[in-house]
């Protein structure tokens, strides 16, 4: 198992606040690219890179379509659209049907992440409402991914989180402010 | 489950071959060219259909769409990703309200070119903001689509009330001087749009893959198509626009579609950039 490459990461309920303290653990030397889904509603503002941006200290971007991902750097999916990895690692939007009722969905970006990064590959199912991201998950593992979910008891609304672990494919569930740091912790030593 | 098979990268190589000989099928057989599309977008699609379908290979699924036009059909609603709808990005209509219209009242003949119109909900869009600006009689809008069941449609222009009434809610974001009710008329749970609002549009299918320049346009409607396009075919696309519009044309791409990846940058001048409004330079650069 190489390095790895992206942490893929999604949230619903109370996502906000669980990005914003994860995100604020990981050192500016981060090694791998961070890709993220918040669901929110199609016609938000697209406010959330920059809400970020305020807690990390590494670059927190809203991409454009086939824009290069690169290490170190955030990636937060837009409202309204589905944020996929392409095969050549950059960008790919879509705005096809919503899937888990979100468009972003965690999902799609989960699933075509997994096709990419393989093993090289680590992915983070925080507090939510519903059960996007659990498929993405599944796929993940068996790409031979590392998986964490936040603990249900940690998370604002444990659903997502719970639908993640209920696959048996998590390898990691951990408390919210136990995430950044183990992940830089993890990251860095590989 | 945990101890399910692991996915390892010869799979996904095996894959990837699979959805190659899948689109080199559907070229060969019915003409559409998926090949230099988005992999991401088009795997994930594929894979979709593939799920749903009960084949256990995409080379079973092959087969099928090779002998079986009606699954073809199914299978190509998929890959062109219709998803639409009326103001979608009411900013961004009415910065075309605000920044283009009181240019284009300058000109005595307009034409408007929506390429990847989908369903048409974009076209009654153009329309009715022309109505609005009183330009929709020294007008004529181009509609075009790959696909020709959305095109049909499109010239329906029946939609669900349903989704209308979330358009009433982009129509005024975007601007819009009456009430959206006022264009089209209800029929149990659909609406009709006005037939009025037809009169100046040509629905034609056109494929921005394999297809030629559309002529001397005056503003070009791309919107949420190239996103589904490799990065080749986003430059051959871009380079059509080019060609197919007037010196001082307009370009509209959807929000999250750039010209930045393209190369072709220099033969546009940025009208809005956050909405993604672009101009053809009088000079061509490159
Ligand atoms: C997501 S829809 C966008 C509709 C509308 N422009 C909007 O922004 O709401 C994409 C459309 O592009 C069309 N399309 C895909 N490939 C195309 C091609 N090669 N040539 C022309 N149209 C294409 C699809 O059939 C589909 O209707």
């Amino acid at each position: 198992m190489g390095p790895v490459k992206a942490v893929v990461m999604g949230a619903s309920w109370g996502g906000l606040n669980a990005y914003t303290q994860v995100l604020a653990a990981l050192p500016a030397s981060f090694p791998a690219a961070i890709l993220l889904v918040q669901h929110q509603h199609a016609s938000s503002e697209n406010r959330l890179p920059w809400l970020l941006g305020r807690y990390c200290d590494l670059p927190v971007i809203a991409p454009e379509d086939k824009e290069p991902i690169l290490p170190g750097h955030v990636y937060v999916a837009p409202p309204g659209y589905h944020m996929l990895v392409d095969q050549d690692e950059t960008i790919a939007f879509s705005v096809g049907k919503q899937v888990h009722f979100s468009r972003p969905s965690v999902d799609e970006l989960f699933f075509s992440a997994g096709v990419v990064y393989g093993d090289r590959l680590a992915a983070v199912i925080l507090t939510g409402a519903n059960d996007d991201g659990a498929a993405g998950i599944e796929y993940i593992h068996r790409r031979g991914g590392f998986t964490i979910a936040q603990s249900p008891v940690s998370s604002e609304a444990p659903t997502m989180p719970e639908a993640a672990i209920k696959t048996g494919a998590v390898s990691r569930v951990l408390d919210l402010e136990k995430i950044g740091p183990y992940l830089a912790e993890r990251l860095q030593g590989s | 489950m945990a101890d399910s098979f692991p996915i390892d990268d010869d799979e996904i190589d095996v894959e990837d071959i699979e959805i190659r000989l899948l689109l080199e099928a559907i070229f060969q057989m019915y003409g559409y060219d998926f090949r230099s599309y988005s992999k991401a977008s088009i795997r994930r699609r594929i894979m979709h259909r593939l799920g749903m379908s009960g084949f256990s290979s995409i080379m079973e699924m092959t087969d099928k769409v090779l002998r079986d036009r009606r699954f073809f059909v199914t299978l190509l609603n998929d890959l062109t990703v219709n998803v639409t709808e009326m103001y979608r990005d009411p900013e961004f209509y009415r910065a075309f309200r605000e920044e283009v219209i009181p240019v284009l009242k300058t000109f005595p003949f307009i034409k408007i070119w929506h390429a990847g119109c989908s369903t048409g909900e974009e076209i009654y869009s153009m329309a009715i903001l022309l109505e609005e600006e009183g330009l929709y009689d020294r007008a004529m809008i181009y509609a075009t689509d790959i696909d020709k069941n959305v095109l049909a449609a499109a010239k329906k222009g029946i939609y669900s009330i349903e989704a209308v009434k979330q358009y009433g809610d982009n129509y005024r974001r975007a601007g819009g001087r009456h009430s959206l009710s006022d264009y089209f008329t209800a029929r149990y749970d659909s609406v009709i749009m006005d037939q009025r609002l037809k009169r100046n549009i040509v629905f034609a299918d056109h494929d921005l893959a394999t297809d030629q320049v559309f002529g001397e346009m005056h503003v070009i409607l791309c919107r949420n198509v190239l996103i589904y396009f490799d990065r080749a075919l986003q430059e051959r696309v871009i380079r059509l626009f080019v060609d197919s519009l007037d010196m001082g044309g307009y370009l509209c791409l959807g929000t999250k579609e750039s010209l930045k990846f393209t190369g072709q940058e220099e033969a546009f001048e940025m009208i809005n950039p956050s909405l993604r409004i672009f101009r053809k330079r009088q000079i061509r650069h490159s």
